[in-house]
């Protein structure tokens, strides 16, 4: 069997026994992407070239005695991080052509530690959207099924990770951006508390909320990777400097006496009953390994999803001004004046969703509109982190469905957002509190993976992966590979 | 101007802190390198770069709060301001808005009719310079020039509490020697490192409700400011008792033509959409770090004014200017401490002599080519009569121009004083000898003729006989 089946942790130890080397390893899997990405459209760019001669310098580095945490292991980059040489899209026409002169931290952590970067996914239009087909280069495919989306806005991680064109892949999370995209692929999504990975070279969405994490197929390789990521950062002011424990070391341990909280809420109508039972079955495996089921309440949960269509636009709103046609990206051609040249350039380099969000978060700051909407959205937010640090005095985690339903169709929700929004219901929560947070597949609605969410207290990562750990000693379904792709 | 009118005045001074690197970033802040050479990826607004805080300008900051009397924030917050220009580069400008650093502060200046005044300076915030758009040599186009982008600013929001131009000049003055004192600043005004906008309107006198003022802008010299205001104040009042009505807007000085202009008017102007920037945490200041900045305050101008008058018993105008810069102030003192010269000697001579020819030479006190050991030398002679003041105004400038210290060029030249008094004399009987008109005249009453003989004397001495002796030698003389 090909090695594209392994893990990243099975890979790692056959890197280190020899029995195969990472050039052998990077030829199979770019080979694969090139055989199978026309019908996912999960990479923006692929970097044959680039992963081959690091892949060779990771052998060497390897046979030497050097070599860090994932000395060649190949991983894919979301586009959103800032690479040196190699186009940044971010998913855009506005950086179509944009060649980034610095590397994202995330991007130089993981080349310090030796990982061999495949190439950049495709993913929603500057990370908004959830069913990736905001993005300029064209919707990503399920590899479930290619009729329904992987999610968004990393459904180009998601998929290729999903699809076995990788054993990781980094990606961002700004409202669940990460989380509903590895329900919908079966895969594990991992979003750490807010500030554990730098933000700098990653390009802002909603500067509060965005948070760097990882798609994988197990929860050991979302440690090893988060490891080699994670860490306090001084380009970025809101990287906070707390020691980044082993977490792979610390996954061992069983869940018996764990508190699980199970928020009411998450459980009512909007829920498709079969992802339901899923989700209570996967509980239930908990339980029965000695876990307890604690009801906790999260008051202020409901209104979780208008607070973040309120703060993200207007932080969205002003991140992306820099996207003038003056500097860098897309540019009119022929500007009659300074104001046409920003008009067109921005009205021809944006999409719908990102002309749709700029406009909202303009509205929302505006004079006469700041109190009434950011003020009182920033006030809830406030009260919905409390609600959270309130339910973390009795519980370890709070477990609950990811998303409401497994994939859907391409083009079924693209033309109503509010309803697209509502594919984030469960997941928003997390990034406005700033927990870390992840998805688990649980099993299989109608052929398509659902996942268990799981979500933590400040800077509690360990706990979380450690239960998503345990459970998958227990479990077989993120051994579970689409049809086509195994 | 008619005294039917009163004249209402705030002033908005931006001064640009002296810290090597941005306030956002590590590129270098030093003016006149080559165009976008001093911009780094975080100053050009790059996707992914993020700012992060440089701690000196909080210091800085926090310096001048305590000199002007003002309470520096606990916790001061950075805003966006959102705007579309070229020369912003990010699309916004980090600023502080709701929560400043600095608030409540106050100072005194000394109004045209001499009194105390207080202004109120309502407050202080940190913010980032944008850069500069450079329209010439474009061929049509505009060019972009980033280098200032990111640099740190101090902006500074006085009370509308200035009643002339004069005192809005006197407010500037006072503050620009701040924050040279404090060294925050260097205060150029050329380079740009100390602007000021005016916030300019009228009323009738006695009225209580302002009246709709107007924004001065691109006042960069003390000069200019002055004028631009009192055009202004003429133009408003000129307007309203034509029956017109003053607008509310922006205008800018033309200094060649002298007059302002509208630039925009409020109804065209920016809705900003501030809001907390998520990049920058609240910038939070213990007690602690107010009392080690309290420890690093020099002594400020007006206490070391009131020290020259008290302990030097010199005149408060001479003791003003002195303190006008904390480098002349510290020139002088040097200067005493260096020799036994009396304060006010040694004041006339800084005032005088040393700053003439630094203006002559478009010096600065600190590059002066007397050293305050050198000058205070040349005092020494004085004191101690191996020369007379006149000479010593020689020896000055043969020193300006290199030649030594004052007893080397005392020496080369042979310009020490003449006291022996039998030498005096012959020159006394000599001078009586060829002047037997005057003599005659003055021994008729003629008592101003002194002054001719004593003249007399020094010329035949080429001025080095001492002038005391001289006097009293010929009175003797002459009966």
């Amino acid at each position: 069997m090909g090695k594209y089946t392994q893990t990243l942790t099975e890979l790692k130890a056959g890197l280190e026994q020899a029995d195969f080397t990472s050039v052998e390893l990077t030829e199979e899997l770019l080979a694969r992407i090139s055989a199978h990405d026309k019908k996912l459209n999960a990479m923006i760019t692929v970097t044959a070239d680039e992963a081959l001669a690091a892949a060779a310098q990771a052998d060497i580095d390897r046979s030497g005695g050097k070599g860090g945490a994932m000395c060649g292991l190949p991983i894919i980059h979301k586009d959103i991080f800032c690479t040196r040489d190699i186009r940044t899209t971010c998913g855009s026409r506005m950086l179509e052509n944009f060649i980034s002169p610095y590397d994202a931290t995330v991007v130089e952590n993981l080349a310090k530690a030796g990982a061999v970067v495949l190439g950049k996914s495709n993913m929603d239009e500057f990370a908004m959207g959830s069913s990736n087909e905001t993005s300029f280069f064209g919707p990503v495919h399920n590899p479930w099924d290619l009729d329904c989306s992987p999610g968004g806005s990393s459904g180009g991680s998601s998929a290729a990770v999903a699809a076995r064109f990788a054993p990781a892949a980094t990606a961002t999370d700004t409202g669940g951006s990460i989380r509903q995209p590895a329900a919908l692929t079966g895969t594990i999504g991992f979003k750490p508390t807010y500030g554990r990975v730098s933000r700098y070279g990653m390009i802002a969405f909603a500067s509060s909320l965005d948070q760097a994490g990882v798609i994988t197929r197990s929860a050991e390789d979302a440690a090893l990777m988060l490891g080699a990521m994670a860490g306090f950062d001084e380009r970025d002011s809101t990287s906070i400097d707390e020691p980044v424990p082993d977490y792979v070391a610390g996954l061992g341990q069983s869940v018996e006496g764990l508190r699980l909280g199970i928020v009411r809420q998450h459980f009512d109508e909007g829920l498709d009953a079969e992802t339901g039972a899923r989700v209570k079955n996967a509980i239930a495996t908990l339980e029965s390994m000695g876990a307890s089921t604690v009801e906790v309440d999260l008051p202020n949960i409901d209104m979780s999803v208008p607070t973040y269509y309120v703060v993200a636009p207007a932080e969205c709103s002003s991140n992306l001004s820099r996207f003038d046609g003056v500097r860098f990206g897309h540019r009119a051609e022929n500007a009659e004046d300074l104001l046409d040249l920003y008009c067109r350039s921005r009205g021809e380099g944006f999409g719908d969703e990102v002309k749709r969000r700029i406009m909202t978060g303009a509205y929302v700051l505006s004079a006469g509109y700041y109190d009434a909407y950011y003020l009182k959205a920033q006030q809830v937010r406030q009260l919905i982190a409390d609600d959270f640090r309130k339910a973390f005095a009795d519980v370890d985690v709070i477990v609950g469905p990811t998303t409401p339903s497994a994939a859907f169709k391409l083009g079924d929700k693209v033309d109503d957002p509010i309803t697209m929004y509502l594919n984030d219901i469960y997941t928003i929560g997390a990034n406005l509190a700033g927990l870390p947070a992840m998805s688990v597949p649980c099993g299989l609605v109608g052929g398509l993976p659902v996942g268990l969410h799981l979500v933590g207290g400040h800077f509690d990562e360990g706990t979380l992966l450690r239960v998503a750990h345990q459970y998958q000693l227990k479990t077989d379904f993120h051994q579970a590979c689409p049809e086509d792709f195994k | 101007m008619s005294s039917a009118w009163e004249v209402v005045i705030g002033l908005e001074v931006h001064t640009q802190l002296a810290t090597s690197s941005k306030i956002f970033s590590g590129a270098a802040t030093a003016y006149g390198a080559e165009a976008n050479t001093q911009a780094c990826l975080v100053d050009l607004g790059y996707p992914g770069v993020l700012p992060v805080l440089n701690k000196e300008v909080v210091r800085m900051a926090a310096m001048f709060g305590l000199a002007v009397n003002a309470t520096v924030a606990q916790r001061s917050v950075f805003a966006r301001k959102n705007y579309f220009y070229p020369d912003l580069p990010k699309g916004y400008q980090i600023s502080q808005y709701e929560l400043p650093i600095v608030e409540h502060g106050e100072m005194n200046i000394t109004d045209e009719d001499g009194n105390e005044k207080r202004i109120g300076i309502t407050r202080a915030h940190l913010e980032e310079d944008a850069g500069k758009s450079v329209h010439e040599g474009f061929d049509g186009s505009s060019g972009i020039d980033l280098n200032r982008a990111g640099t740190p600013l101090l902006e500074i929001v006085s009370e509308p509490d200035m009643r002339s131009a004069k005192e809005a000049v006197a407010y500037l003055r006072k503050i620009h020697t701040i924050v040279r004192y404090l060294g925050i600043s260097d205060g150029n005004m050329q380079e740009g490192s100390f602007r000021c906008d005016a916030n300019v309107s009228v009323r009738p006198r006695g009225q209580q409700e302002l009246g709709t003022r107007a924004e001065l802008k691109n006042l960069n010299s003390f000069r200019f400011i002055e004028k631009a205001i009192n055009f202004e104040v003429e133009r408003q009042i000129d307007l309203i008792e034509d029956g017109g009505e003053v607008l509310q807007e922006t205008r800018l000085y033309d200094s060649d033509k002298d007059e302002t202009r509208s630039m925009r008017s409020k109804e065209e102007a920016n809705d900003y959409r501030y809001f907390p920037d998520p990049d920058l945490l609240p910038v939070e200041i213990s007690d602690e770090f107010i009392n080690a900045v309290r420890e690093t305050l020099p002594e400020l101008p007006d206490a070391k004014l009131e020290r020259f008058v008290r302990d030097f018993n010199l005149k408060p105008e001479d003791a003003s200017i002195l303190t006008s810069s904390r480098a002349l102030a510290d020139y002088y003192e040097a200067v005493l401490a260096a020799a036994a010269a009396k304060p006010q000697l040694a004041a006339n001579w800084v005032i005088g002599d040393l700053s003439g020819a630094l203006n002559r030479d478009g010096l600065d006190i600190s590059s002066s080519k007397i050293s305050a050991a050198g000058l205070a030398g040349l005092l020494g002679r004085i004191e101690d009569n191996t020369i007379s003041g006149k000479i010593a105004k020689q020896v000055f400038e043969a020193m300006w121009d290199g030649a030594g210290s004052a007893d080397d060029v005392i020496e080369a030249k042979g310009l020490q004083q003449i006291t022996d008094s039998s030498a005096i004399e012959a020159v006394v009987d000599k001078v009586i000898d060829a002047n037997p008109g005057q003599v005659a005249d003055y021994k008729a009453g003629k008592d101003k003729l002194i002054g001719f003989f004593v003249g007399q004397v020094m010329k035949e001495t080429q001025g080095q006989a001492n002038p005391g002796q001289v006097n009293k030698i010929l009175k003797d003389k002459l009966g």
